[in-house]
C-alpha cells in the first residue's frame, strides 16, 4: 500500500524527521487559509497523487502571494495530472498540499528499501537529488551510496559515518544533522513495516539544515494488520478499481492491454500462461490468479472482472488441479457460466488430478462457446486462434 | 537417493490441529510421510490424527526425535513458530504459510541461520521426495519416482513441470518449492549442489520468475559448479514493470529483475532455457537423451 506525500510527512514528523511545515487542502479557500496560517510570503502548492514526476507534469507550483495560492490551487485541484508514472490516462488531483517555501542550497537523495540479496534494509543516498534514482543507478552507479543495516544491531554510528563521508559532507555540524536524520528515517522504516521510503529531494538549506522536501512511502501489505493508523491512510481512489474488487474476493488481478483474458490458479502458472500466449502470437489481457481453491464463485467473479475489459475476445482458463480435483473445478466452471453471461469463447484446460473425468464433464455439457484443451500448449494455441476469430 | 528428506525423515507439524494443518497433515500421512506428532500450544497431551500433540517444539523433539517441522501457523505468528523450531534444534523448517510480514521473516531467517536450521518458504508448496516423503501441500500423485530434480518459486508451475517430466517417461527425485516472497529460505544456489551430489538426479529443472536476483546468482553458480544438465523457465516475460504479479516478490522494480536478464544469464551459463512452461518436459527429454 502506498500513501500520499502529506501523509508520509505526518509520519516523518512523529519521528522528528525534519520537513517543511505544510497543511493539506481540499479547496482553493482552504489552500489560502492554510497559507495564511503557515505565514511567510512564499508557498508551494503541491498536487497529491500516488505517482512521481508531479513537478514536471505541472502539479507542483510556487506561489508568491495569497492570490496566487488561490489561483494555483484552483488550477491544480481537479486537473488530470499525467506523469511518467501515471500512464497516459493520468490521475485526478483531489487534494493539494500547501507548504512553506524552502531555501534550497543543495539537493540530495535518501531512501530506505529492502535489499533482497543481503536480506536486510539498505539506506541509499546520493548527491544527485531531484533526479530519478533509477537513472542515477544506471548512468552513474558510483554516485549511489548503499549502507545495509542489520536489524539485529540497528542503526549505528558507523552506518551514519559511511553515509556522510560517502556524500562528501565535511562540516561537522552538518554531518551530525544528517546522521540524526538518517537514523530517524531508519526507525520510521522499521517501526511501520515500510516496504520503501524515498526522499527526493532531501534538501540542505542555506543555514545548513536538512529537510525532507518530498516524501514517498510504501508498506508491506502483509503487515498492515498491525498498523491501523497506516491502514486508515489508504486512499482507494488511487487504486485500480478492478484490482481492488478482485482482491476482495481473494483473486489477484492485474489488467494488461491484450485480447486474451486469462484465469489461472497460481501466480507462477498465471505468468507462464501469459508468456505462452505471447509466444504463440497472441496478447494477454490480464494476469489473474484465482488462488488454490478455485470454485464456482471465484471462477464466476473472475469471468465478471475479465469481461469488464472490452478488448477481451477470448478467455483461457488454465487450471492445474492438485489437491482440488479437476472434476470439481469443471463443474465449477459450468456453474459459473450460468452465473455470468460469457459472450466470448472460453478455452478450458484442466490438468492434474482427475483430468480425464473433467474433460468428460465439459464434453457432455456441450456448451457452444466452451472449448476443451488437453494441455497448456494446446489451450494457448486454441485461445490465440479463437481471439483471431478462427476456429 | 534424494535431497534433504526421505522415507525415514521424522516430521512434526506446527499448527497441527488447525484446519489447514489437519487437512494437509492427513494427506502427507496418506502419502507415507513419517509424521511423528505436532505442536499446538495448550493442546499438549492430546492425540490428533493418531499422533501425539505437544505444547512446545522442544517437548515434541525430545519425545519424537523429529528433525523437520512443517509449519502451518497463521502469518502473524509464523516468525515466532520458526524461531521456536530453530531454538529446539529442528534441522529444517518447511514454511507453508502465506502472507508473513517481510520484517518478521527477515528476523526469523537470521535467527534460523544462526542456529544452523535450514528453512524452505514461506508461501511455498513445500518439498517432496517422490514416493517417499511429502512435506507440504502438493498433489503427491503427480510426482513419480525418477531422475530429475526440481526447484521452483511457483507452486502450480512445480506441478506443471513435474507432470510434464513424468508424461515424457521420466520422474522426479526431489522437488522443492522455494516460494516467491522477498525473503525466502533455501534457494537455487543452496539446492543446486545438493542435486549435483545426489547420484540419482541426472538433470535439474529450475523454475524462476521476475523480481530479485536469485536466478542470476544461480546462473553464476551453475557456470562454475554444476555439471548435470539444467532446464530453466522464467515466468513473467510479459509482466509489466512496477506491478506485483501475485507473489510478494514478483515485481520488476527500478528496471531490475526482469525475465529477460535472468534468461540471458542462464543461457550464458549453459542452461537450456525454455520460453514457455509448456516446453519443460520436452526440454528435459532433449537434455537427457544427449
Amino acid at each position: 500500500m502506498n500513501i500520499h506525500e502529506y501523509q508520509a510527512k505526518q509520519i516523518f514528523a512523529k519521528y522528528g524527521v525534519p520537513t517543511p511545515r505544510g497543511i493539506i487542502a481540499n479547496t482553493p479557500d482552504e489552500a489560502v487559509a492554510n497559507a495564511k496560517e503557515l505565514g511567510g510570503n512564499i508557498w508551494v502548492v503541491k498536487a497529491q497523487i500516488h505517482a512521481g514526476g508531479r513537478g514536471l507534469g505541472g502539479g507542483v507550483k510556487l506561489a508568491r502571494s495569497l492570490d496566487e495560492v488561490a489561483s494555483l490551487a484552483d488550477e491544480i485541484l481537479g486537473m488530470t495530472l499525467v506523469t511518467h508514472q501515471t500512464g497516459p490516462e493520468g490521475k485526478l488531483v483531489q487534494k493539494v498540499y500547501i507548504e512553506e517555501g524552502a531555501d534550497i542550497k543543495d539537493e540530495l537523495y535518501l531512501g530506505v528499501v529492502l535489499d533482497r540479496a543481503k536480506e536486510m534494509p539498505v539506506i541509499m543516498a546520493s548527491t544527485e537529488g531531484g533526479m530519478a534514482i533509477e537513472d542515477v543507478a544506471h548512468d552513474t552507479p558510483e554516485k549511489i551510496i548503499k549502507v545495509a543495516v542489520d536489524p539485529a544491531i540497528g542503526f549505528q554510528g558507523f552506518h551514519g559515518r559511511e553515509l556522510v563521508f560517502g556524500l562528501g559532507i565535511t562540516d561537522k555540524a552538518e554531518q551530525a544533522k544528517l546522521i540524526s536524520f538518517a537514523s530517524k528515517l531508519y526507525k520510521v522504516y522499521m517501526e511501520n513495516d515500510a516496504e520503501m521510503i524515498e526522499i527526493n529531494p532531501l534538501i540542505k538549506t542555506g543555514s545548513g539544515d536538512f529537510l525532507a522536501l518530498d516524501g514517498k512511502m510504501g508498506f508491506d501489505d502483509s503487515a498492515l494488520y498491525r498498523h491501523a493508523d497506516i491502514e486508515a491512510m489508504r486512499d482507494i481512489s488511487e487504486e485500480d478499481a478492478d484490482e481492488r474488487e478482485a482482491g476482495e474476493y481473494g483473486l489477484s488481478y492485474v489488467s494488461l492491454d491484450g485480447e486474451i483474458g486469462c484465469m489461472v490458479n497460481g501466480a507462477g502458472l498465471a505468468m507462464g500462461t501469459m508468456d505462452t500466449i505471447n509466444y504463440m502470437g497472441g496478447t494477454p489481457a490480464n494476469f489473474l490468479d484465482v488462488g488454490g481453491k478455485a470454485n464456482a464463485q471465484t471462477v464466476a467473479k473472475g469471468f465478471e472482472i475479465i469481461l469488464k475489459n472490452p478488448n477481451v475476445k477470448a478467455i483461457f482458463v488454465n487450471i492445474f488441479g492438485g489437491i482440488v480435483r479437476c472434476d470439481r473445478i469443471a463443474n465449477g466452471i459450468l456453474e459459473a457460466t450460468k452465473m455470468v453471461d460469457v459472450h466470448v469463447p472460453v478455452i478450458v484446460r484442466l490438468d492434474g488430478t482427475n483430468a480425464a473425468e473433467a474433460a468428460e464433464i465439459l464434453k457432455n455439457a456441450n456448451i457452444p462457446n466452451v472449448i476443451a484443451a488437453t494441455d497448456l500448449a494446446d489451450g494457448a494455441a486454441k485461445a490465440v486462434k479463437a481471439a483471431k476469430g478462427e476456429n | 537417493m534424494s535431497i534433504l528428506v526421505n522415507k525415514d525423515t521424522k516430521v512434526i507439524v506446527q499448527g497441527f490441529t488447525g484446519s489447514e494443518g489437519t487437512f494437509h497433515a492427513e494427506q502427507c500421512l496418506a502419502y507415507g510421510t513419517k509424521i511423528v506428532g505436532g505442536v499446538t500450544p495448550n493442546k499438549g497431551g492430546e492425540t490428533h490424527l493418531g499422533k501425539p500433540v505437544f505444547n512446545t517444539v522442544k517437548d515434541a523433539v525430545a519425545a519424537t526425535g523429529a528433525t523437520v517441522s512443517m509449519v502451518f501457523v497463521p502469518p502473524a505468528f509464523v516468525a515466532d513458530a520458526v524461531m521456536e523450531a530453530a531454538d529446539a534444534g529442528i534441522e529444517l523448517a518447511v514454511i507453508i504459510t502465506e502472507g508473513a510480514p517481510v520484517r518478521d521473516m527477515q528476523m526469523a531467517k537470521a535467527y534460523a541461520t544462526k542456529k544452523n536450521m535450514k528453512t524452505i518458504g514461506p508461501n511455498c508448496p513445500g518439498i517432496i521426495t517422490a514416493e517417499e516423503c511429502k512435506i507440504g501441500i502438493m498433489p503427491g500423485n503427480i510426482f513419480k519416482k525418477g531422475n530429475v530434480g526440481l526447484i521452483s518459486k511457483s507452486g502450480t508451475l512445480t506441478y506443471e513441470g513435474a507432470n510434464q517430466v513424468c508424461k515424457e517417461g521420466f520422474g522426479i527425485t526431489t522437488a522443492v518449492g522455494i516460494g516467491g516472497d522477498p525473503i525466502i529460505g533455501l534457494s537455487y544456489k543452496q539446492l543446486l549442489p545438493l542435486f549435483e551430489a545426489d547420484p540419482e538426479t541426472e538433470a535439474i529443472v529450475m523454475i524462476g520468475e521476475i523480481g530479485g536476483d536469485l536466478e542470476i546468482q544461480a546462473a553464476a553458480f551453475i557456470k562454475e559448479n554444476i555439471t548435470k544438465p539444467v532446464v530453466a523457465f522464467i515466468a513473467g516475460q510479459t509482466a509489466p514493470k512496477g506491478k506485483r504479479m501475485g507473489h510478494a516478490g514478483a515485481i520488476v522494480s527500478g528496471g531490475a529483475g526482469t525475465a529477460k536478464e535472468k534468461m540471458d544469464a542462464l543461457e550464458a551459463a549453459g542452461v537450456k532455457v525454455v520460453v514457455s512452461p509448456a516446453d519443460i518436459g520436452k526440454a528435459v527429454k532433449e537434455v537427457l537423451s544427449k
